[in-house]
């Protein structure tokens, strides 16, 4: 995990993308420790805010030249419509970075970036990385409508290879993200699948890359009351190295995982062979 | 104000010498560096709020609650935020008390911390059990007894709920301790007569009380229209349950005034966020006190709340902090 560090970030710049919130933040100490896969954990309001749980965000850019941390935030409540509300010269109670990030990627690969929503933002940078590195990269994007859709044309400037899916058809091909999968891991011959969004996404999109002999890395956007490990209420069963299945935590052992790992169609149940399941009389 | 005076708000907290107030807190029969832990479940233990300050600093940690075996806690959801506070359902996920011992115990100890290490079982013998492997354990300074978590499947497994299993567990775990740990009850506030099951624990050895668990309550999604936590119910915690706790540690203090209860420190938990907020759990009868639910908040409130009511406790004039305790009962009275 992390070394997070806990500041008052000033808000440099706040503004709309899409549906979505663009926030960038002065950082200092921060940027520099953030890989592609770390989040930050946001306070809600001042000391006397009565809402108390930390919002979590994916970094989607870190400058450490600048000391600048950018966050895409969603609207999805009370707690995020306020932190929407910040201006520019505000600040915000900051913890960052936090949890594991993905792999970084060795030498030159082939990977597809696999964003649902929002969850192209730590994708991006990632794939800035991969091709840096002399990699190649494509992308499937896809959201509800056209309007939920991000970077798509960040997306662009790194490959030509960006497939558009849309639930509506409003923009791009009509479906979900998973209906070119297959074929797209084909066609780019990807040795590696990183995605980022909802749970049942992520969930279709490790049975596809599995199936097409890709590794695939998943990045959780499940629900969190601290980010920092202590609450345990993010958990998810997955498999540990040891062949054991545990209710581990999103913030600390993930958000990022190997996809394979989680046990998916079990996420919300406690399955019978989880590590002490038995105690609470699920045999 | 009639008084013709504006009060402690006036006084510029850094003009004060807050260094000068002795911050040594009654703990059982002992005592402990300053008042200040963290409150069972809230803070792990230790690993993550150590990258935040310095565990040796805080009067004693207590630690996520302990159990005789691996048990893998409740399905999610498990949390929902409340005003000013939240539902949790977690199911005391935890990896067993041999791992405890073996992994986690040695890291504390070896940080400086003191440990106050709670505590559950699903019967009387289960909780003696977990009690003896700490016995000798460097680190460890008491045992907290969590009679009171309400995310069992049974109601009837809150032991707090009733003056004689609360006695029965508490004086089972006190006859395997070793003598020099202090024994703390962990009361729940959803009782009749708290008071009357402070005094069945203290009778039954308890060394102290820790007050209080979570409120038992409910949220219901009104978009999926099922209940927001997988448990159905869950412990409400957070500033919003501050007044039930004051209340109850200021009824047991009076207890102990009035001799209906004997006098054991208490250790005053619920929904304290800030230095003021805890010197009201000291002024209502608290010997030591416990940041819960604020640390998923600000993962560094421990140390800083200690911070904070020692500035309050020097603006104030208390020389000491046991010169704070149950003041409120006596105000006016000499003491």
């Amino acid at each position: 995990m992390a070394h997070p560090q806990h500041i008052r970030a000033e808000i440099l710049e706040i503004s709309p993308a899409g549906a979505y919130g663009r926030m960038v933040l002065r950082a200092p100490g921060i940027a520099a420790r953030v890989r592609p896969g770390h989040f930050a954990a946001l306070a809600v309001g001042g000391p006397d805010s009565a809402m108390l749980l930390r919002r979590a965000f994916f970094i989607h850019g870190s400058d450490p030249a600048e000391e600048t941390v950018t966050l895409v935030l969603a609207e999805s409540g009370r707690g995020t419509r306020e932190l929407l509300r910040g201006r520019a010269g505000d600040s915000v109670d900051l913890v960052a970075p936090l949890g594991t990030a993905f792999p970084q990627p060795a030498g030159a690969m082939t990977a597809l970036f696999v964003g649902g929503g929002y969850g192209s933002a730590p994708l991006l940078p990632l794939a800035g990385q991969t091709v840096e590195q002399g990699g190649s990269v494509g992308f499937i994007l896809g959201a509800a409508g056209a309007d939920r859709l991000y970077g798509v044309d960040a997306a662009r400037r790194l490959t030509p290879d960006v497939l558009v899916t849309t639930d509506d058809g409003s923009a791009g091909i009509k479906g979900q993200v998973t209906l070119p999968l297959a074929e797209a891991i084909k066609a780019i011959g990807a040795e590696v699948v990183y995605a980022c969004g909802p749970m049942a996404m992520l969930a279709a999109v490790t049975g596809i890359a599995a199936a097409e002999g890709a590794r695939v890395f998943c990045a959780v956007e499940e629900a969190m009351a601290c980010g920092v490990g202590v609450c345990m209420s993010c958990v998810l069963p997955v498999v540990g190295e040891d062949g054991v299945s545990r209710f581990v935590r999103s913030c600390v052992e993930g958000p990022c995982f190997d996809g394979t790992r989680v046990r998916w169609s079990d996420v919300g149940t406690i399955p019978a062979d989880l590590h002490g399941a038995a105690a609470m009389g699920v045999r | 104000m009639t008084t013709g005076h504006s009060g402690f708000a006036a006084v510029d907290p850094a003009a004060v010498d807050a260094s000068a107030v002795d911050m040594t807190a009654p703990f059982g029969s002992g005592t402990l560096p300053n008042p200040v832990t963290t409150a069972s479940g809230c803070a792990g233990y230790g690993r993550e709020i150590a990258k935040f300050q310095p565990l040796s600093e805080l009067g004693s940690i207590t630690t996520k609650t302990i159990m005789p075996y691996p048990r893998s806690g409740l399905p999610t959801p498990r949390m929902a935020e409340t005003p000013s506070g939240m539902l949790n359902a977690i199911g005391l996920q935890g990896s067993g008390v041999e791992h405890f011992v073996e992994t986690e115990l040695p890291w504390l100890a070896e940080r400086g911390a003191r440990v106050l290490v709670s505590i559950a079982g699903e019967r009387v013998e289960e909780f003696a059990e977990t009690a003896q492997h700490l016995n000798g354990r460097p680190g460890v300074v008491g045992v907290e007894v969590n009679i009171s978590c309400p995310n069992v499947d049974n109601r009837g497994l809150v032991f707090a709920a009733n003056p004689a299993t609360s006695y029965d567990v508490v004086s089972a775990v006190r006859e395997v301790t070793d003598p020099a740990l202090p024994v703390y009850a962990k009361l729940s506030p959803d009782v009749t007569s708290i008071t009357e099951i402070a005094a069945a624990c203290v009778k039954a050895g308890a060394d102290g009380l820790s007050m209080i668990n979570t409120l038992l309550g409910m949220a219901i999604d009104t978009t999926t229209l099922r209940p927001a936590l997988a448990g159905d119910t869950g412990g409400l915690s957070g500033p919003a349950i501050r007044p039930v706790a004051v209340r109850c540690v200021y009824q047991v203090y009076a207890a102990m005034r009035a001799g209906t209860v004997p006098p054991v420190p208490i250790l005053g938990m619920g929904g304290i966020r800030t230095g003021l907020d805890a010197l009201e759990f000291l002024l209502a009868g608290a010997s030591g006190v416990a940041v819960g639910t604020t640390v998923f908040n600000d993962p560094s409130a421990p140390l800083r709340v200690l911070d904070e009511l020692r500035a309050a406790l020097a603006v104030r004039g208390f020389a000491a902090l046991t010169d704070a305790i149950g003041y409120a009962h006596h105000q006016g009275v000499p003491a």
